[in-house]
């Protein structure tokens, strides 16, 4: 598998996907400059998280109109994977990739702690090597993660399985307690209709070595080398 | 010049320069100084920049040691840490800031802070702050506490540097003069190491980073004064922080720092331009000539006086290599920051302000910076008082209700509320999170750690200040052995009511004092500090605030503790000696209501003996769990032990071996120089302690859901966490 994280100034998660890419794939993932938006040909595009331009319009809001995010869109409609996460996630709401947006979160705080969300399916890219159902542990760290959609849509979403990851107690137990950012219906993370795109707001890059205190983040990233081998 | 006002006495006055100062200045102008010059002596001789009360005290703390790169005098303290690296850190307060904008205030404490470290080359891995807040009833306490954290994390969360821990604490001696003291950790390549001195006849002087504006004109100036009622006026003084430029900065930097490019860097902190320049000019004993029309500006018409004075943040001042401008050029405009050569270095020894072509200001360098006043201020020792006995203490509450109104008070009680509004994960190299005896932050690519701590119990200063500033000194380096490093070395930020003050002045020397044996005895010295006085309003002084950031070096990340109990059936051990000292405790003040006494003697000798054996049983994986007793002792020590690692224990069979010591002392008293370590083989490690000549006891064991302190004093864990996680978003959500 060959990746790319796409770097855009005010990206602070970018080396941290990196090292968790470079841990699954066994190789090096092209580090991209948001100023250069001709590059190479690959099978995974990851948005990072951080605070793109400074997020002074709206988070994801810039980036979203920069000219690397044109061949990203491009590429991602032509079926390349696309994986964003936190700010990322913002960036792909922002361009239209994935449907809804991230409010401020309902308490107006940011919060960063381990939560539990709920893997909905395994059948995707990005969840082959979770069970359906599974509760895996990773942190959010965000200030804008509060889910919102149209209802029409929402259930348009729910029909098609486009909900990737709801936040959950330890037991798998959706509770109105488990969710840290008043998302609707507790969604942490969101496919597309053809589920080659996932935006989320946890980040499992940072839990993906038993070092920093969980892995099971790791799971997602050796789940995509596996499928787009 | 026009619209300049001449310099009268009653302008002397107002840019903080007494009398006798002012005739320095005639002195080494040989001349009347113009209105700029004189703005450049105020900031140059404030105490905020010029230490002329703290500096002859300070002198006196150890600097130096086998890992010691570089002492205080920098922008930041360097000590190796092995595998050709050094750990580069320093703490500083922006305190009178906060207070008048608490947002903006601790934003910009946190961008300074970091640009101290990134100046010399380091990426910072690790943000902490210490803060202390006015009494929790105090009508403006909420609004700051909501204003400080949210400021902290706006601008540590969006450069992306984890704020991996700190403290907080109240007291109403800080109604009027909240503390915000910010530390930045980073690590840099030892041999890569980037200093102030500029020297080089004709090497240009180079502004990078944001442009200047009118914002924070006599910053340092307004923190070197005490508050009076019109503290609130002061807010345009105050800066405005901008993070993501910082990111921006961070970057640009270290990618230039990669090239050797860089003769000289320094960043524009307290008293901007000004201070920057001549820093760089008078270590490097060079002359600087600089054309402000040169420098970006924010706002068109600004004058030489604000330029000079201007705190706008985020910028840098370098000087390059000559045939390298075009290289740094590049690096600065892929990172769409600003970049603008304003002057050059000069043999003159003197400081030549220009604009449009006209000399605006001409002042000589080396007569400024040595001849800045040096205060040998009056000092009165504060009173000792006698160790109270604890045999005749009868306590008005029983320890169980005791123990669960201590760890619901404002300052034993959680503070998630706090560090979970700072990512504190960024980077991905937190291995032990805020919340612990210290944090530990992984070096990066590698199986080591940096521990580090921030530490001060300001009501033992001001009881016995020496005693106090041996505690905090002693605190740092015991947290930072609790979770299995070893102390390198420490950053001190100094935080004082009025020097002036004979009696303030002595809580100075005394604190200083303390420190100094403490840091000798235990190899621990001081890199680096900052000194913030004044802090007092309408002549009420806060309590004398010496906190220590201690950083310590971690070799192997498989060999350290946490202070979560782990698990049923292990045995825990008091390592160290309880005489039940209940003087000056939290204890006292909080449940018996009685802020009087000595605090604890603080044996340095004991110190290192005990901390050294507990490091070797962490580092040889002979303890389970490791924490260091403090505020509230053994018992609130062991109950946050047991949150952390929800599992109860029962150690009333140690409470009744306590002997003649009331219940109380034993499990309030807080004598220095002890953990609590829990373990499988208590046998073995009671025998080795013996053999070091550890005290140490068995006192009881884990397990079950509540804590059992002594025969019918049962508590149980869900109560006692209700109290604990409760009180601070309670308070901050009334």
């Amino acid at each position: 598998m060959k990746a790319a994280v796409i770097v855009f100034p005010g990206s602070n998660c970018d080396r941290d996907v990196q090292v968790a890419l470079r841990q699954s794939m066994g190789s090096e993932p092209l580090m991209v400059w948001h100023k250069d938006s001709d590059f190479e040909k690959v099978d995974l595009i990851v948005l990072p998280g951080g605070f793109s331009y400074g997020d002074y319009l709206r988070c994801g809001a810039m980036a979203a109109n920069s000219p690397v995010m044109k061949e990203v869109v491009a590429r991602a409609r032509k079926g390349v994977a696309v994986l964003g996460i936190c700010n990322g996630f913002q960036v792909l709401t922002e361009t239209g990739l994935l449907p809804g947006v991230l409010m401020r979160n309902a308490d107006l705080r940011f919060v960063c702690r381990d939560v539990r969300v709920k893997v909905e399916t395994s059948q995707s890219l990005f969840t082959a090597k979770y069970e359906q159902g599974q509760a895996i542990r990773i942190p959010v760290a965000h200030h804008d993660g509060n889910y919102f959609v149209d209802d029409d849509t929402l259930s348009a979403m729910e029909d098609r399985g486009q909900v990737a990851l709801r936040y959950c107690d330890a037991a798998g137990e959706i509770t109105a307690e488990a969710n840290p950012n008043g998302s609707l219906r507790n969604i942490a993370g969101v496919y597309n209709e053809t589920k080659t795109v996932l935006g989320l707001m946890p980040h499992p890059e940072r839990l993906a070595d038993p070092r920093m205190g969980g892995s099971d983040g790791r799971a997602l990233f050796d789940g995509l080398v596996e499928a787009l081998r | 010049m026009a619209r300049e006002r001449p310099v009268t006495p009653e302008v002397v006055r107002e840019h903080g320069l007494n009398a006798q100062e002012y005739d320095l200045i005639l002195d080494i102008m040989g001349r009347a100084p113009n209105l700029l010059e004189l703005g450049i002596f105020s900031v140059m001789w404030s105490e905020h920049c010029s230490y002329k009360s703290s500096k002859k005290w300070l002198k006196t703390l150890p600097t130096t040691g086998p890992q010691v790169i570089k002492g205080p005098g920098e922008n930041a303290g360097v000590v190796d840490i092995g595998e050709g690296l050094a750990a580069i850190f320093k703490m500083e307060s922006h305190n009178h800031p906060s207070f008048i904008e608490p947002y903006q205030g601790a934003a910009t404490g946190v961008g300074g802070i970091l640009r101290d470290v990134f100046t010399m080359g380091a990426r910072p891995v690790a943000n902490l702050n210490a803060l202390r807040f006015g009494a929790p009833e105090h009508s403006k306490t909420r609004h700051l506490v909501a204003g400080v954290v949210a400021g902290i994390g706006g601008y540590g969360n969006c450069v992306g540097v984890p704020t991996v821990g700190g403290e907080v604490n109240f007291d109403a001696s800080y109604n009027g003069n909240i503390l915000v003291n910010a530390m930045t950790v980073g690590i840099a390549p030892a041999d890569r190491i980037f200093y102030s001195a500029a020297a080089g006849v004709g090497k240009p002087v180079v502004y990078v980073g944001s442009k200047t504006g009118r914002d924070g004109i006599h910053g340092a100036t307004m923190a070197s004064a005490e508050f009076g009622e019109d503290s609130a006026e002061k807010r345009p003084t105050v800066q405005v922080g901008d993070p993501f430029t910082e990111k921006l900065l961070i970057e640009a930097c270290l990618e230039l720092m990669a090239t050797d490019a860089i003769v000289a860097i320094q960043d524009m902190g307290a008293a901007g331009l000004t201070s920057s320049s001549f820093e760089m000019a008078s270590k490097g004993g060079s002359g600087v000539e600089l054309e402000l029309d040169k420098v970006p500006c924010r706002e068109d018409g600004m004058t030489p006086y604000e330029m000079m004075l201007s705190e706008s943040q985020e910028r840098m001042l370098m000087v390059l290599q000559p045939d390298k401008q075009d290289l740094a050029r590049g690096i600065f405009e892929k990172w769409d920051l600003d970049f603008a050569i304003i002057g050059r270095l000069t043999d003159s020894g003197r400081m030549v302000l220009k604009m449009h072509g006209e000399v605006v200001g001409d002042l000589p360098i080396d007569p400024l910076a040595e001849a800045s006043p040096e205060y040998d201020r009056p000092w009165l020792p504060t009173p000792t008082q006698d160790d109270d006995d604890p045999a005749g203490f009868t306590p008005s509450v029983r320890p169980a209700e005791a123990l669960k109104r201590l760890m619901a008070t404002p300052d034993l009680c959680s503070k998630r509320w706090v560090w979970e509004q700072y990512d504190h994960m960024v980077m991905a190299d937190t291995v032990a999170r805020p919340g612990g005896d210290a944090a530990v932050v992984r070096i990066h690519g590698s199986n080591r750690g940096l521990a580090m701590a921030s530490d001060c119990t300001p009501r033992y200063c001001k009881a016995d200040p020496e005693r106090g500033g041996a505690q905090a000194v002693a605190e740092s380096w015991r947290n930072l052995t609790a979770v299995g490093a070893r102390p390198l070395a420490i950053t001190d930020n100094m935080n004082f009511g009025n020097p002036e003050r004979p009696e303030i002045m002595g809580q100075f020397v005394g604190c200083i004092a303390g420190m100094k044996a403490a840091c000798e005895a235990l190899d621990y010295p001081v890199v680096s500090g900052n000194v913030s006085l004044y802090n007092e309003t309408n002549g009420q002084a806060i309590l004398p605030t010496p906190v220590i950031g201690g950083v310590g070096l971690i070799d192997d990340l498989d060999r350290i503790a946490g202070a979560a109990l782990p698990g049923p059936d292990e045995t825990i051990v008091l390592i160290g000696d309880t005489r039940g000292h209940l003087g000056a405790s939290v204890y006292l003040r909080d449940v018996e209501g009685s802020a009087e006494g000595a605090p604890p003697p603080v044996d340095l000798a004991a110190e290192r003996r005990n901390g050294d054996f507990v490091r070797t049983q962490i580092q040889g994986r002979r303890v389970s769990a490791c924490h260091d007793l403090s505020d509230g002792g053994l018992a609130v020590a062991l109950a946050e032990m047991a949150l952390t690692g929800d599992c109860g224990a029962d150690i009333s069979e140690g409470t009744a071996a306590a002997g003649n010591l009331p219940p109380s002392a034993w499990l309030f008293g807080e004598d220095q120089a002890r953990y609590l370590v829990t373990t499988g083989d208590a046998k073995a490690l009671l025998a080795a302690a013996d053999k070091a000549g550890v005290p140490a006891r068995a006192i009881g064991k884990t397990g079950g859901d509540c804590l059992i302190l002594a025969a019918g004093e049962a508590i149980s864990l869900v109560e006692l966490r209700a109290g604990h996680e409760g009180w601070l978003p309670g308070y901050m959500s009334r």
